[in-house]
């Protein structure tokens, strides 16, 4: 479906900065509370990403409290704000799974140093 | 209903300002050529006749082509009456654009759904099947059920849903709102999805 993306090119998002599976990210999601809008932070590692083009998605996943939590952002949404790339992972795979299923020093992810 | 005739592209999805996403079909409507205007005075009932798309002149017959011709028309591909046009303001040999449409508009879509082949009752009607698997029952879980009755009335009655073809019809999926119109590509993006096939011919009516 390439030839359907020119008509929705306005919308993809080229602001963002690149990241990929295992990195640390810090999401700012803009939030409507009432009137106000505020932005709100969520941080955690990348551990998929899935699609391309306007329909691209990725999942960060954190440890809040003890449990883990799971989000799914729309790359290309105008609710997000802005990405920070905190760390960079050293990884072997696309998708980070098996991350669920460790927990503690286990499910750490070895950052890269420059 | 004033309309136009289009080709749908295929489906995408748009993101709106609140940060939904919808999805959309992308369909290319027109330049559609106003062949003929009917009326009332001559035809009993007011339309008007849109051509779309190019064909070859030796691939029309020649009656048709005679009828572009008197025109000093180019022969369309495609012919198809609209009522609900203002005939007043148009007349033979224009174009109709996609400017027709506007954002937020609400719209139906006329076209030929994709062919399913041979299909049992459970996918073409929609039916639930035989019961469960105990008490000695097999192989039955997709079959219609009964079909009739036995000493009376003793056949099945016309109609009666059963296996056979499915898609192919012509469907209309009302109430499309449109997305987004860029004129300069002759693009309508409508929210939802449309019938037939990516390529196929839809009728586009506001």
């Amino acid at each position: 479906m390439d030839k359907l993306k020119e008509f929705v090119q306005d919308q993809i998002r080229e602001d963002l900065p690149k990241f990929k599976s295992g990195d640390h990210v810090r999401v700012h999601v803009r939030v409507i509370e009432g009137e106000k809008e505020r932005i709100q932070p969520f941080e955690g590692d990348v551990i998929a990403i899935k699609n391309s083009g306007i329909n691209k998605t990725f999942t960060v996943r954190k440890i809040s409290s003890g449990v883990g939590v799971e989000r799914i952002f729309p790359f290309n949404s105008p609710k997000i704000a802005s990405i920070d790339v905190l760390k960079e992972g050293m990884v072997r795979r696309a998708k980070l799974y098996y991350l669920r299923k460790l927990s503690g020093k286990a499910a750490r992810i070895k950052s890269k140093t420059r | 209903m004033s309309g136009l005739l289009g080709k749908k592209l295929g489906m995408t999805s748009v993101f709106t300002e609140d940060g939904k996403k919808l999805p959309v079909t992308v369909i290319e409507a027109g330049p559609c050529k106003v062949v003929a205007i009917k009326s009332v005075e001559t035809d009993g009932y007011d339309a008007m006749q849109l051509g779309y798309g190019e064909i070859k002149e030796k691939k029309v017959n020649k009656p048709l082509l005679g009828m572009f011709v008197k025109k000093g028309l180019k022969p369309s591909r495609l012919l198809k009456e609209f009522k609900g046009f203002d005939t007043a303001d148009h007349k033979v040999g224009d174009d109709l654009t996609v400017e027709l449409f506007k954002e937020e508009d609400v719209v139906s879509v006329t076209g030929t759904s994709k062919g399913k082949g041979f299909q049992g009752v459970m996918k073409r009607h929609g039916f639930g099947g035989v019961g469960g698997t105990t008490h000695g029952q097999k192989d039955r879980l997709r079959a219609p059920g009964s079909i009739g009755q036995s000493s009376w009335p003793s056949r099945v009655f016309k109609g009666t849903r059963m296996a056979g073809r499915m898609g192919g019809d012509q469907v209309t999926v009302k109430n499309l709102s449109v997305v987004k119109v860029i004129p300069e590509k002759n693009i309508i993006l409508v929210k939802g999805s449309v019938p037939g096939a990516v390529n196929s011919i839809v009728e586009i009516n506001k």
